[in-house]
């Protein structure tokens, strides 16, 4: 058993085994609460840069199976865990989660006291962290940790964007959606695929008239990792595409940049939402959600509370924080969430037939 | 919306007498669902005839109707209140059956009562076979596809439409013959002709064979808003083929991904939706085969079960409670969660540790029993084990067991022989998990013991390790084992025993290693959120995930691993009964439930263990501390070492506790109340003999011996028929009558077998005498007779099987004023500081003590129910020592053991689970049998039931 440390940023300091990549990591240090979904949860780009503590006891018990990536590759910085299994059971996996941090160069430690750690971050709030089984000088890593940038006001959707763009999907389909990948869940586009919509995925600093040329009858603009102020950029293409007035939605990064583009500020969570089992009441319908959650910036409610072209569609239950919008005289709405699941319930996923529904009443349906 | 203002008065149908399949998770259910609605300002009436329920205490209901659970109780009851909504949905099977009753003869309608919880539609259709067939074919979910045949070709079109694997059910055949599994086409014509044969109307079921297929419960709640949340997903370790109350289960799933825990949560979601849109609770079982994940449902229930009551204490989410909000038309979002009391109701909880669920069996009651387990539930009671891992709930479940285990193997009780193993595990009986253990101890590979249980091979490989470890650890000796290794032991839920069973030492040599390198439990909140949200309720387990060796507990308490905290207020600690089997079942929960409350009164800090996930003492708003833990005792001296409470209560939990007290004395631990040394005298027949002689009271002629050989011997100078059983055991189990020398040997051996190096107690037999039992509260000078009981049936049939009427019917006054003397001068001499129940057997005008039990009797519930008195309170204050007898306003007239209950008598009718065992002999005799009971009142003796049971008095009678 190969011993690996974790050190917090604020010196807090605790022992496990390596598991994954022999190696050292660095990333911010979050807690995620599901039950179920390790490999969806690795291989989601909006966890891009992070080190993720799963809560959940057991992690591995099932191993991986490739077609239930979220993306071509594991996305994490470093994983922190309870009890990890490298025996696993399920008739169609294809390798171990052993493996499949190995081949990709996820350094992760397990046998940790994830409750203390949770309890810790919970008052302290998400912080950085490093990993290493290799370095065992508590004092060396402690230096290197210095080294590692706050996620505020850090921009790193274009950093795991596609390159260039691809579609997804049949291209006879009825609608066409251009969407701006800036760290996009595959199971997002699988929902588009499946409800008769052909997408163009673009990089994340593509230009908005670039996406116009592919003449889609509405955007979708993708969840992502990273702060949302940081990315002018995207800012920029959502104002442009409000502006056309065609069928707007948005999913968590999304969702927080249809907010800036209405003038809506965004702020740093201390903890942020992060897990398959957070209440969402729609407040338009009056019915509730399980949402699968995946934050760790939140849309200002003061700035909303004054705002007169933004209004709330979806409210967390257990914080009252703003989980859903839409903006007036438009076509646009977004939400902090995913609907997409994969991991977490399906409750939501007729956020997707809404849009549809936008797609289908061209410059019809126009919100307030 | 809101809750429903219309709704003023509601009725809780309860589930009456404990029965195999229906335990005391109702009592849990009734009690959480009577004080969720009361917090409402609704008036609660409620029906039940089982006295040992916390349900039917007048702190929990406005009205109480301790009555036959049928229409006319109903009616009477309509009556009387008017009561606009009955709740059906909290007393099991039972409760929705009434409910049909009642509807079917328009009870409800014409006394204008509304159902809530549940719609008549929603019961009717999880209860028809067909019904629910077709219901879920429109849902386009799958369920078991079968169609009886009558003819060679039909049955053969059949099997080609379902294919293979299948099973064939002949129809009127006894116990399935004739019948079996096919796996291929060339088994099936052969098979399928001889099924056809066997069966007298020629008619075979085929079916779909899923024995093997995963098998997984979900617990749904709704509101009347349509929001649904799943609390729980439960995964049994045994797959389908054996009743899910049979199986050993654990939460969360182990081996689901997401992709088809989903699959089946929207699965689940659609079939409650589909069975009608109540607000209220819904439990769903589900097969997964685990060759390509296809989903069959098995079951709804549509109501609060056994399993949310497992997976409110699971989870932490009290499913009854909130149901019973849902049902007065509360929407989820309009509620807050319990625990956290900050974030919303509506949510799925996350849990940060595992929960192993085990079944409790009691086979050794019945004898002639068929101990195989199957379709049909045949465990009497459940323990839950809470770990950080999979492993450690396990080992902590099987130490919660008590059926002298130290754990899962490690303990020198191991099957070894190969052929037995083997069989064990293809066909399943009680206990079946431990041989796992010991086929992989004997080298078995995994592949053949997967092959033979078909269980998942993630739990395998996780048993696997366990024997990995035994093998490691036995290299070692207590001196040089490496301190890692300990510490990972530890963290695999190995007790101190199993460890000294390993390294050959004794147990406390490992505990003190332990305390040298400061390897302590660490104790964990269950707070429903996996520690996301700060939780208020004081519900703990422990484990050693987490725990570094050499750290002290300041510091782990430091650094955020341990979460209780000590408070300084003086405490007392109540142990609980542990799992429910025959002869310690409910009642003991009642008592200890009661004993916290009274406690709490006195301004005592109250900290309970147990482990019994159905009980309410295990429900987190009892106890000001709840530890869900094995009664065992490295489990309870660790947490009385971190607590420090005054002192121990053992004299509410039944003999599980009881047992424990002379070790609490040993370790210098102060027992509330009467002494170890009182306990150990009655317990000591020798001793309490020379006591009686001394007192002038009468006794059967008795003796104690080791072996057959002194049993014989000392039999030649008593007369047959002898009385023999072991000493220190509840519910006369290994009691039995002998009439001659062979058979007084044969018993001695069996004896001897079960209970080794146990004194065994031979008492001569007093044939045709009358028997009787008193319970007394005695606070060290005055004592106090709460009641006297008489048995309907002669001596010889265990007090727990007796029908037994209070107060006595038939007693003369000179003997009843014996019995009081008796049990006076009896506690006093014992120096009683609380309860105390003696027995005794009435022949030819004398009254002969044939045992006394200082503690708490199964009876003291009943009593209490009968006359309406907190008797348990008023013991646990003076057991306390905070209150005296004369502080109390009793009848303290000489004669207030002859009151009667109200204007009559009240009946104690016990009841059987005899149809769960068709083959066993339902002769009644010294050890006990009955699962449960039920009170019912009369007004003379010339009440019918009365007359009934009197006359058959001697039928069952055995010896």
């Amino acid at each position: 058993m190969n011993k690996a440390f974790l050190i917090l940023a604020d010196g807090m300091t605790l022992e496990g085994q390596s598991v994954g990549k022999k190696g050292t990591t660095t990333g911010e240090l979050c807690f995620n609460t599901g039950l179920t979904g390790y490999q969806e949860i690795y291989s989601d780009p909006s966890y891009f840069g992070q080190i993720i503590v799963n809560t959940n006891t057991h992690i591995g018990n099932y191993g991986v199976f490739e077609p239930e990536n979220e993306s071509n590759k594991a996305q994490i910085n470093g994983m922190v865990c309870t009890a990890f299994s490298t025996n696993y059971s399920r008739w169609k996996a294809d390798d171990s989660l052993q493996n499949y941090l190995e081949k990709n160069e996820i350094v992760a430690i397990a046998n940790i006291d994830t409750r203390a750690l949770v309890k810790h971050l919970r008052q302290k709030g998400a912080m950085n962290a490093i990993i290493s089984s290799e370095i065992l000088e508590v004092e060396v890593l402690k230096k290197r940790l210095l080294d590692i940038p706050s996620m505020l006001g850090m921009e790193l959707s274009s950093k795991i964007s596609t390159k260039n763009p691809y579609f997804y999907g049949n291209e006879n389909a009825t609608y066409k959606v251009a969407v701006l990948d800036l760290g996009i869940k595959t199971n997002i586009l699988r929902n588009f695929e499946k409800r008769n919509i052909f997408a163009k995925v673009f990089p994340a600093k593509t230009a908005f008239e670039e996406m116009e040329n592919f003449q889609p009858d509405g955007y979708f603009i993708s969840n992502g990792p990273g702060d949302p102020s940081s990315m002018p950029y995207a800012i920029a293409t959502v104002k442009k595409i409000l502006n056309t007035n065609k069928a707007l939605f948005g999913i968590c990064l999304g969702h927080q940049l249809l907010a800036l583009a209405n003038d809506i500020s965004t702020y740093k969570m201390p903890n942020g939402h992060r897990g398959l089992n957070h209440p969402v009441k729609n407040i338009i319908t009056n019915t509730c959600e399980i949402t699968s959650q995946n934050h760790g910036f939140g849309i200002s409610e003061f700035d909303v509370a004054k705002s007169n072209g933004v209004e709330i569609t979806h409210l967390n239950l257990n914080d009252n924080s703003i989980e859903g919008i839409r903006i007036k005289g438009k076509r646009a709405f977004s939400v902090q969430y995913h609907p997409e699941s994969s991991p977490g319930p399906n409750d939501s996923e007729y956020l997707f037939d809404e849009f549809l529904g936008l797609l289908a009443n061209k410059n019809k349906v126009v919100f307030g | 919306m809101p809750r429903n203002k219309k709704i003023k008065t509601v009725l809780i149908i309860g589930s009456g007498p404990i029965v195999i399949g229906q335990a005391c998770e109702f009592d849990y259910a009734g009690s959480q669902a009577a004080r969720s609605l009361r917090e409402e300002g609704i008036e609660v009436v409620l029906i039940n005839s089982n006295p040992a329920t916390i349900m039917t205490d007048s702190t929990v209901a406005d009205h109480i109707y301790l009555k036959p659970l049928d229409k006319k109780s109903i009616i009477e009851i309509l009556e009387k209140h008017t009561i606009q909504a009955v709740l059906p949905t909290v007393g099991g099977q039972t409760a929705l059956n009434l409910m049909i009753d009642c509807k079917k003869a328009g009870i409800w309608e014409k006394y204008n009562v509304e159902i809530i919880g549940v719609d008549i539609d929603a019961v009717e259709t999880t209860e028809d076979r067909e019904k629910f067939r077709l219901l879920m074919q429109k849902l386009d979910a799958n369920v078991c596809k079968g169609r009886t045949a009558t003819s060679f070709l039909e049955g053969k079109k059949i099997a080609q439409e379902i294919g293979f694997p299948l099973v064939l059910r002949p129809s009127y055949t006894l116990a399935g013959t004739g019948g079996g599994f096919v796996h291929s086409l060339e088994q099936f014509n052969e098979m399928l002709t001889r099924a056809l044969q066997a069966s007298p109307i020629h008619e075979v079921l085929v079916e779909q064979s899923i024995v093997g297929w995963k098998e997984f419960e979900l617990e749904l709640l709704r509101d009347n808003l349509g929001n649904v949340i799943i609390i729980c997903s439960i995964e049994n370790f045994d797959p389908m083929g054996i009743h899910t109350g049979d199986s050993v289960t654990v939460a969360p799933a182990m081996t689901l991904s997401d992709k088809v825990y989903q699959k089946m949560r929207d699965l689940g979601i659609k079939c409650m939706n589909g069975i009608g849109m109540f607000a209220g609770g819904c439990n769903i079982q589900f097969a997964l085969n685990p060759e390509d994940d296809q989903i069959i449902v098995i079951e709804i229930n549509p109501r609060v079960s056994r399993s949310s009551a497992l997976a409110s204490k699971a989870t932490g989410y009290p499913i009854a409670k909130i149901a019973a909000k849902l049902a007065i038309g509360y929407n989820l979002d309009e509620l807050k969660n319990q625990i956290t009391k900050t974030t919303s109701a509506y949510f799925e909880p996350s849990i940060d540790y595992v929960i192993v669920k085990i079944p409790r069996w009691n086979f050794d009651k019945f004898k002639g029993a068929d101990t195989s387990l199957g379709l049909q539930m045949k465990s009497v009671g459940e323990v839950m084990g809470i770990g950080r891992t999979f492993q450690e709930a396990l080992q902590k479940a099987c130490q919660s067991l008590e059926n002298r285990r130290n754990g899962l193997g490690a303990d020198g009780k191991e099957l070894t022989e190969q052929a037995s193993i083997l069989k064990s595990l293809e066909f399943p009986s009680a206990d079946r998990f431990f041989h796992i253990k010991d086929a992989f101890m004997m080298g078995i590979s995994p592949k053949t013991i997967q092959k033979l249980t078909k269980i998942d091979k993630w739990f395998l490989s996780q048993i696997q390790d366990l024997a990995e470890t035994d093998k490691e650890m036995q290299q070692y000796s207590i001196e040089n084992i490496p301190h890692e290794l300990l510490l990972n032991a530890k963290q695999k839920g190995y007790a101190d025993r199993q460890i000294a069973h390993l390294l050959r030492c004794l147990e406390s040599k490992v505990f003190q290693k332990r305390q040298e390198l400061n390897i302590h439990r660490i104790y964990k909140m269950v707070d429903t959120c996996a520690a996301e949200f700060e939780a208020k309720t004081p519900y703990y387990y422990s484990t050693f995930h987490g725990v570094s060796a050499g750290e002290t507990r300041a510091e782990q308490t430091q650094n955020l691993k341990n979460e209780s905290i000590q408070s300084d207020k003086k405490k007392v600690l109540i142990l609980g009964a542990g799992p429910n089997r025959i002869g310690q079942g409910i009642e003991f929960d009642y008592c200890c439930v009661h004993g916290v409350l009274a406690a709490k009164e006195c301004g005592y800090e109250t900290i309970m263990i147990n482990c019994n996930p159905e009980t309410v003492s295990t429900d987190f708003d009892i106890a000001d501390k709840l530890y869900f833990e094995p009664v065992f005792w490295e489990h309870i001296y660790e947490i009385i070492k971190l607590e420090k409470p005054e002192g121990v209560i053992v004299q509410l939990g039944g003999q599980t506790a009881l047992k424990l007290a002379e070790k609490l004395n040993r370790y210098g631990i102060k027992i509330i109340g009467t002494t170890y040394e009182a306990l150990d005298l009655a317990e000591d027949r020798e001793r309490f003999s020379s006591l009686l002689r001394d007192l002038n009271i009468p006794y059967p002629e008795f003796g104690a011996v080791r072996n057959a050989e002194d049993a014989v011997e000392l039999s030649k100078k008593m007369d047959f028929p002898l009385l023999v059983r072991p000493s220190y055991v509840l519910g006369g189990q290994k009691m039995k009558i002998v009439i001659d020398e062979e058979e007084l040997e044969q018993h001695v051996v069996e004896v001897l077998a079960d209970f080794p190096d146990n004194n065994i107690l031979i008492d001569r037999f007093l044939d045709k005498a009358i028997e009787a039992e008193a319970d007394a509260i005695c606070d060290g000078e005055n004592v106090y007779i709460i009641g006297i009981m008489e048995h309907i049936e002669p001596a010889g049939i265990h007090s727990g099987d007796s029908n037994a009427v209070l107060p006595a019917f038939s007693l003369s006054p000179l003997l009843m004023e014996q019995i009081a003397v008796h049990t006076k001068k009896i506690a006093l001499a014992l120096q009683t500081v609380g309860l105390i129940n003696i027995q005794f057997a009435i022949k030819d005008n004398i009254v002969y003590i044939i045992e006394a039990n200082p503690r708490a009797s199964r009876t003291v519930p009943f009593i209490c129910k009968a006359y309406q008195k907190p008797y348990i309170n008023i013991a646990t204050k003076i057991m306390l020592g905070e209150k005296k007898l004369k502080d109390f306003d009793l009848d303290k007239s000489a004669t207030s053991y002859f009151v009667p209950v109200g204007r009559g008598y009240a009946i104690k009718v016990p009841v059987f689970s005899f149809n769960k065992f068709p083959n066993v002999n339902k002769e009644l005799g010294p050890e006990m049998k009955s699962t449960g009971e039920a009170i019912y009142f009369i007004e003379s003796l010339q009440d019918d039931l009365f007359l009934k049971i009197y006359g058959e008095r001697n039928l069952y009678l055995s010896r």
